[in-house]
């Protein structure tokens, strides 16, 4: 490949907007701002506008990437229509992240610019993730999500709690990259390339691969459990789940775990695919593990945050049953799964941005007591969402777990799918409880009311999606399918 | 025959009224909650009128399935949507929207709180109980299946009594772990024939081992719905705690999910395995009948030992389904059809006086022939129907059954038949200790016969027992031929593995 020319970077398109979205925004910011007060919603109000628009944009940028496999920048950056499924999935779960985020900032003073800005940071380095081909720009890709992570979670400087989450999670953050960076630097040395393709030609021929080779994967697979917050690399999860505020929460249960998710994928079928010997019994461990905490831990908790906490460990756990199959089939089932996550959390967080009593927010469980009778609506909303995560037909959320199990049995891991199922059993105990809250339990005081226009349009819509996505599952299927086809063809 | 989706009609029409219903918006209360009832009144009984199409067109000499309506669903699973009734299920649809207009009618004044919530459960919940016996996919089926947990937990938890928490939680995990392990099951019998098709399925042949580990799946879904002794215990909770109206839809129509369930599932796709486990169903069976019985006669709450009887009137249905004869199986469909209308009835009947005087406690009651001859009477023909004396539709299918199990085994229906006479104990002691003796309790003095709104709800569930009983063929006509064509189908399949000749027929 001759270097000195330029790089092709029509692929990267959507990356490098936002690149420049961010840089202008920054601009906008610094300059708009005459004072230093830390709660300016005027101008919070522009740049959050401004930057749902260009994750909005950056959507329709995929189109002319959408289809046949292309990599560029000396082979660090692949985007291909498994990259683009994801990536979309990863920009519209940014938006609304925003989307949800606005009347908190503001009633918590927390309203700073730079919010939004992080969350397109994120966003942009979650896109390079995905599009990662290399050990070195998945690393780079890795760190620039994380980074803009840490400091999201602490956004409200002045609270103990989003500050130790905040903290927490970049120890713990740190410690992850390192295992990954270790890992990769013993992949490198035994294999003596960090491209994803060139690794991929190398474990093609089916012979033995060597120990140390296996050891850099094993910490390859830590570092990237820690980032999906997979059992036994979950501790984080809900310190951080709790501390933060809670928007940046509902972001961190959605976005990156998406973007990371969709790496895993990347890596462990790509240069990895061929050694699937080697490391499928431990993302069987793993999700067996993570189904099994998520479904367990979460009876006791009180705090609601916390339980969607555990609730996500659960979900990354039958996630990972699509990659323990590592068949198309399977990746196909974490795909969809991925997209029905996303809409299901997104709404269910916006509900839990609306328990809000006397300008507070609550966050107990038992703060939804009688909410059946004090604002129906949203308690309906939250019942939907509520079986949908259970996994009760004819939600949504019952067709994620049937296609990641479907792969499971198909791949003869039939084991993993009854503790799968069993687990979901146990899981549907906590979600009925908090239905049991609302409805068969006495109000004690009601929600303030009404919600705010966006919080009313993104619940309305999620909750219309998790209810009718059994009318017409055909566009979100065949795109996973055709996502997880490119991904077994590169 | 028409050219019409009936079965989608039938199947979605109660969510018209649910559109309808949400859509009521008045400052009073009251008005919603009566414009709540009267929508889902005509509603139901719009269906139940609709439904008649089939009782008249139904072609009784075919076993194929009719009104059949087929459209790809999710095309990469092979998966559609495709609905059909044949002999077997014509009738349970038909049972289905038979109940659902009658409990509504009998939660017309007992419901006064949220009334508009629950009526758009009834609807829906009759959406799906419909869809689950039209069902001809395999996921289709699945989905109509476990979607009824949800608004029967909300039914229980809310309208529920006292302790309508626990039971409501205990319906829901008891029936989702049976089966979220039949969901695996259903996905191994794709893995293996690669198509949903409940029709394409019946005629593959599974490998015999599979198919006792897929035989098991479906059994721990089913067991637990009809429900079997030792996994029946979450019925007489859940009964108790429920309303009326839950209670009656719970006995008449959810309770044959299992019964339906081993005759659409088990037999017909895994008829090695079912013969393998014949003996595991026949002893569960009679466990059944016997144990739950003797419970029964210890029960102080009327609810309680009503839900008892349904358990051992269901063993009988398991007994004759697993005895492959034709007598048998058709004893079990007319047992399933016959308590789907009488323990409806009498839980309708405890749900009566309960309204009045607000316990279930049977040592509350006595000497209430003396205030309410109607009610007496009523009460009689239903407890006789669950004793199964002839002339009542329990008769016809307890005898049909017995006749099969004479046939397959002598001591099973040895066994089975001390249930009639169980049955006929406690049944008459509860009518006994409620109706006969001497008024004397203080708040019975001045308890008031039924009114016209509870005769009607009457009026059509008498009819329709005396009729089962006397003249059975209108009902065994419509399966006969069903019926024949499945035990032809098990065993040819029985034939082909050699496994006949192990049978003895």
């Amino acid at each position: 490949m001759p270097m000195a020319e330029m790089p092709n970077i029509v692929p990267a398109l959507p990356e490098l907007f936002l690149a420049g979205v961010i840089m202008l925004l920054l601009m906008f910011g610094v300059f708009q701002r005459g004072g230093l007060n830390d709660n300016d919603s005027g101008v919070f109000r522009i740049v959050s506008m401004l930057s749902i628009v260009s994750l909005i944009l950056a959507v329709f940028l995929l189109v002319p990437v959408a289809g046949a496999r292309a990599v560029t920048f000396s082979g660090m950056f692949v985007t291909d229509q498994f990259a683009v499924f994801c990536k979309a999935l990863v920009l519209i779960a940014a938006a609304l992240g925003i989307i949800v985020s606005q009347d908190f900032m503001e009633r918590h003073n927390v309203a700073r610019f730079e919010f939004p800005i992080l969350v397109v940071f994120a966003a942009l380095g979650m896109l390079l993730m995905i599009s990662a081909n290399d050990l070195i720009s998945l690393y780079v890709g890795l760190e620039m999500q994380s980074l803009s992570l840490y400091v999201m979670a602490s956004i409200q400087r002045d609270d103990n709690r989003a500050t130790e989450a905040g903290l927490k999670y970049f120890v713990l953050g740190a410690v992850a990259s390192g295992l990954l960076l270790y890992g990769s630097s013993l992949v490198y040395g035994f294999a003596g390339t960090t491209n994803f393709d060139a690794l991929a030609t190398l474990f093609s021929g089916g012979h033995e691969v060597s120990t140390g080779l296996v050891i850099g994967i094993v910490f390859i697979l830590a570092g990237l459990s820690f980032k999906v917050s997979a059992v036994p690399f979950h501790m984080w999860t809900p310190d951080v789940y709790e501390g933060a505020p809670t928007p940046v929460t509902a972001f961190f249960a959605v976005a990156p775990k998406i973007a990371a998710l969709a790496l895993f994928l990347r890596v462990m079928i790509g240069p990895f695919g061929d050694l699937l010997v080697h490391w499928q019994q431990i993302i069987v461990v793993v999700s067996v593990l993570s189904m099994a905490l998520g479904a367990l831990a979460a009876i006791n908790q009180r705090n609601i945050k916390r339980l969607m906490a555990y609730s996500s460990i659960g979900h990354v756990g039958y996630a990972l049953v699509g990659l323990a199959a590592g068949t198309e089939q399977g990746v196909k089932g974490v795909l969809v799964y991925l997209a029905i996550y996303l809409v299901m959390n997104v709404g269910t967080f916006a509900c839990i941005l609306c328990m809000r009593r006397g300008g507070r927010m609550v966050e107990g469980i038992d703060d939804l007591a009688g909410l059946g009778k004090t604002n129906p609506m949203l308690a309906a909303t939250l019942v939907v969402f509520m079986f949908s995560l259970a996994g009760i037909p004819p939600l949504a959320g019952f067709f994620g777990k049937l296609y990641v199990f479907v792969a499971a049995i198909e791949a003869q891991l039939y084991a993993l799918a009854i503790i799968g199922v069993v687990a979901s059993v146990i899981g549907a105990f906590y979600y009925l409880r908090i239905i049991k809250v609302m409805y068969f339990d006495e109000a004690i005081d009601h929600f303030d009311t009404p919600i705010g226009r966006e919080m009313r349009f993104v619940i309305g819509v999620t909750s219309v999606i998790v209810v009718l996505f059994f009318v017409y599952p055909t566009p979100i299927l065949s795109s996973a399918a055709a996502a997880a086809a490119a991904l077994f063809a590169g | 025959m028409l050219d019409l989706p009936l079965l989608t009609i039938l199947t979605f029409a109660p969510l018209v009224g649910v559109l309808a219903i949400l859509i009521i918006r008045h400052d009073d209360p009251e008005v919603v909650a009566m414009n709540a009832r009267n929508v889902a009144l005509f509603v139901s009984s719009g269906v139940f009128l609709l439904s008649l199409l089939l009782w008249f067109t139904f072609d009784r000499t075919t076993a194929d399935f009719q009104w059949v309506e087929k459209v790809a669903w999710m095309e990469d699973f092979g998966i559609s949507y495709h609905m059909g009734v044949d002999g077997i299920s014509v009738l349970f649809v038909m049972l289905t929207t038979l109940l659902t207009p009658i409990c509504v009618l009998a939660s017309w004044t007992s419901i006064k709180d949220r009334v508009k919530e629950y009526m758009i459960c009834f609807l829906i919940l009759e959406t799906f109980m419909i869809g689950m016996f039209c069902a001809l996919d395999l996921f289709l089926f699945y989905i109509f299946f476990e979607a009824v947990l949800i608004p029967m937990f909300i039914i229980i938890g809310i309208w529920g009594g006292a302790r309508r928490v626990y039971a409501a939680f205990k319906l829901f995990l008891y029936t989702l772990l049976g089966s979220v392990l039949m969901l695996v099951a259903m996905l191994t019998m794709y893995y293996y024939a690669g198509t949903t098709d409940m029709l394409e399925l019946m005629a593959y042949n599974f490998p015999i081992e599979a198919q006792k580990w897929m035989w098991l799946a479906f059994f721990a879904s089913f067991a637990v719905k009809v429900p079997m002794w030792p996994v029946h215990t979450w019925l007489p909770d859940a009964h108790v705690e429920a309303p009326t109206a839950g209670s009656v839809i719970l006995a008449g129509v959810l309770l044959k999910f299992g019964g339906y369930g081993f005759l659409r599932f088990s037999l017909p796709m895994m008829p090695e395995a079912s013969l393998y486990f014949t003996p595991l169903m026949y002893t569960l069976s009679i466990i059944a009948v016997i144990y739950t019985s003797l419970v029964a006669l210890a029960q102080e709450d009327m609810k309680k030992l009503i839900a008892y009887s349904s358990i051992a009137h269901m063993g009988f249905v398991t007994v004759g389904t697993f005895t492959l004869t034709t007598q048998g199986i058709e004893g079990a469909i007319y047992q399933m059809l016959s308590h789907g209308v009488v323990s409806a009835a009498l839980f309708l009947v405890v749900g009566v006086v309960y309204d009045r005087i607000h316990t279930r406690e049977i040592a509350a009651y006595g000497g209430l022939v003396n205030r309410m001859p109607a009610y007496a009477l009523t009460f009689m023909v239903f407890a006789m129907a669950s004793v199964g004396l002839p002339g009542t539709g329990g008769f016809v299918g307890e005898v049909l059954v017995l006749v099969g199990a004479f046939k397959a085994n002598t001591w099973v229906a040895a066994f089975t038949a001390t249930g009639v006479i169980l049955g006929a104990a406690y049944t008459l002691y509860l009518y006994r200790r409620i109706i006969f003796g001497e008024l004397t309790k203080e708040n019975l003095m001045k308890i008031t016969d039924m009114n016209r709104r509870e005769m009607a709800i009457f009026a059509p569930l008498l009819f329709i027992t005396i009729w089962m009983g006397v003249y059975p063929s209108s009902f065994l006509d419509f399966m006969h031929v069903s019926v024949e064509h499945l035990i032809d189908q098990v065993n040819t399949s029985l034939a082909q593995s050699g496994m006949l000749e192990l049978a003895g027929r």
